[in-house]
């Protein structure tokens, strides 16, 4: 079967696409799945930090795009799991170098050999994003509750939507139990009420993330950290099994959501 | 150049008549109006109601392409002239609109606009951040309009859901245009030339109607007879 194309993309910066990007490719290469993680971010690259791969790298996107090596030799293999690869980004070149059609032509070359092809997209609405959407089979949206990063998810929606890649899938990154608990963070509900797709993922904020990103070793890794087993939910559920969501939020009772009724004024 | 020009929406665009009287001034008036609400022109298809004016294909011709630095597109050329419709024929415009009725025989051409608004859009699905509809018509939605989406109407615009987004209803200056929804709660909202922001909510979400009453944007329950 060819493999599945899967762009993560969200719109805002710094909600967490490439920390999504490298654990679900973690989390479904740890169940023995052929998966390849390919940085589009041309310019800032930062996912082979993420899985600390860094300093293997020789070849890139760029490289390959253009012909200087064979898609084979920009592959890295992960150095924990057997299945894993990455292919980097160029970090001194922008997303011009790349065209959406290049992105496809690459994407259609890896389908034979891998299971999985995630594609970590940058931020924006340009380029680089239509770059990374261009070949996707499904896109994941990431956003995380706040009313900025809401909004610019539901642009991206609509944008997908545009392009025929939709329908799109959302995860929730980075949501605090105790704020969503007072009604100083919007809930999972409030999220959904405005963007209305399909949720594939609810990740609490957790320490570990960032202590795993900055190690190289994301979270899923292991699967202890409460945000590494919702990054493996997700990956069951790109693997069609059906996972109850963990209630992350917590015993979201009567009082919270009367508390989040008066913060908000009845206003998501 | 008394009043402002007359512009009726019809199916395919608007229809704009002009007045008689030189026709570097009525070539001033028109653009002059589509500058003064270029919101509203933008990306729109206009057929021009001339009368008995002479003009040649060169008039059009430049008055097509300083439409077209606006964004508006010039579309059709109704005239009663023969040789002002050869010479609309010979750029490929359009010389009379696709529903007889509002070329041949309303010459008089009364400018009753509102009724003449005849045909709305349906749109069955949700109006995200960045999307924007514009209709010289009425705007019928059955989903939400998001924060960030916008609807620019000529008539009534309707909401059969949440509208959180930005509204402008009788956007060519019709003040008895209506914005109704069944949770009205805008980012801002336009009636004519009035702007409002919605207040803070209190109580229960119940459908409502913003309206124009005594000269002030308003907002009242939906009571299902908007059109008072």
């Amino acid at each position: 079967m060819p493999g599945k194309v899967v762009t993560i993309t969200s719109g805002k910066g710094g909600v967490g696409k490439t920390t999504a990007t490298a654990n679900i490719g973690v989390a479904l290469a740890s169940t023995g799945a052929r998966v390849v993680c390919l940085d589009a971010d041309i310019g800032l690259r930062n996912l082979d930090v993420v899985m600390g791969l860094e300093n293997r790298i020789v070849y890139d996107l760029v490289d390959v795009v253009e012909g200087r090596c064979k898609l084979r030799q920009a592959l890295i293999k992960d150095k924990r799991l057997p299945e894993l690869h990455l292919i980097p980004a160029a970090q001194t070149r922008d997303k011009t170098a790349v065209s959406p059609k290049d992105m496809v032509r690459l994407a259609d070359e890896m389908r034979p050999e891998f299971d999985w092809i995630l594609i970590d997209s940058p931020a924006g609405i340009e380029r680089g994003f239509r770059n990374a959407v261009a070949p996707a089979d499904m896109v994941l949206i990431v956003t995380n509750p706040e009313v900025s990063a809401v909004r610019d998810a539901d642009r991206i929606i609509g944008l997908v939507e545009a392009e025929e890649k939709g329908p799109a899938k959302l995860i929730l990154n980075r949501v605090k139990p105790e704020m969503v608990r007072r009604g100083d963070m919007l809930a999972t509900a409030d999220v959904l009420e405005v963007l209305a797709i399909e949720l594939i993922g609810v990740v609490p904020e957790d320490d570990t993330v960032l202590v795993a990103s900055n190690h190289g070793s994301p979270a899923a890794l292991d699967g202890k950290s409460r945000a590494g087993r919702a990054f493996r939910d997700i990956a069951r559920r790109l693997n069609g099994e059906t996972v109850p969501f963990e209630d992350v939020e917590g015993g979201d009772g009567l009082f919270g959501r009367l508390a989040r009724m008066v913060r908000s004024g009845g206003q998501a | 150049m008394a009043g402002p020009l007359p512009i009726k929406g019809v199916r395919d665009g608007l229809l704009v008549t002009l007045p008689g009287g030189a026709w570097h001034d009525v070539r001033a008036t028109l653009l002059a109006t589509i500058d003064a609400r270029a919101d509203f022109f933008r990306g729109a298809r206009l057929a021009l109601q001339m009368e008995d004016r002479a003009l040649g294909a060169a008039e059009l011709g430049s008055l097509r392409d300083q439409l077209a630095e606006r964004d508006a597109s010039l579309w059709a050329v109704l005239s009663s002239l023969p040789s002002t419709r050869a010479a609309a024929a010979d750029l490929g415009l359009q010389i009379s609109l696709t529903t007889p009725r509002a070329s041949e025989e309303d010459d008089e051409a009364q400018p009753e606009a509102e009724e003449e608004l005849p045909q709305a859009v349906f749109l069955q699905r949700t109006l995200r951040s960045g999307q924007s509809v514009r209709h010289p018509g009425h705007v019928v939605v059955l989903g939400d309009v998001n924060p960030g989406a916008e609807i620019v109407a000529g008539g009534h615009v309707l909401v059969w859901g949440r509208l959180r987004g930005v509204v402008h209803a009788g956007a060519a200056g019709d003040a008895s245009a209506t914005i109704a929804a069944l949770d009205l709660a805008p980012t801002q909202l336009r009636i004519a030339g009035q702007i409002a922001v919605s207040p803070q909510r209190r109580g229960a979400v119940r459908p409502e109607v913003a309206l124009i009453r005594d000269g002030q944007l308003v907002a009242e329950p939906w009571e299902g007879d908007a059109r008072r």
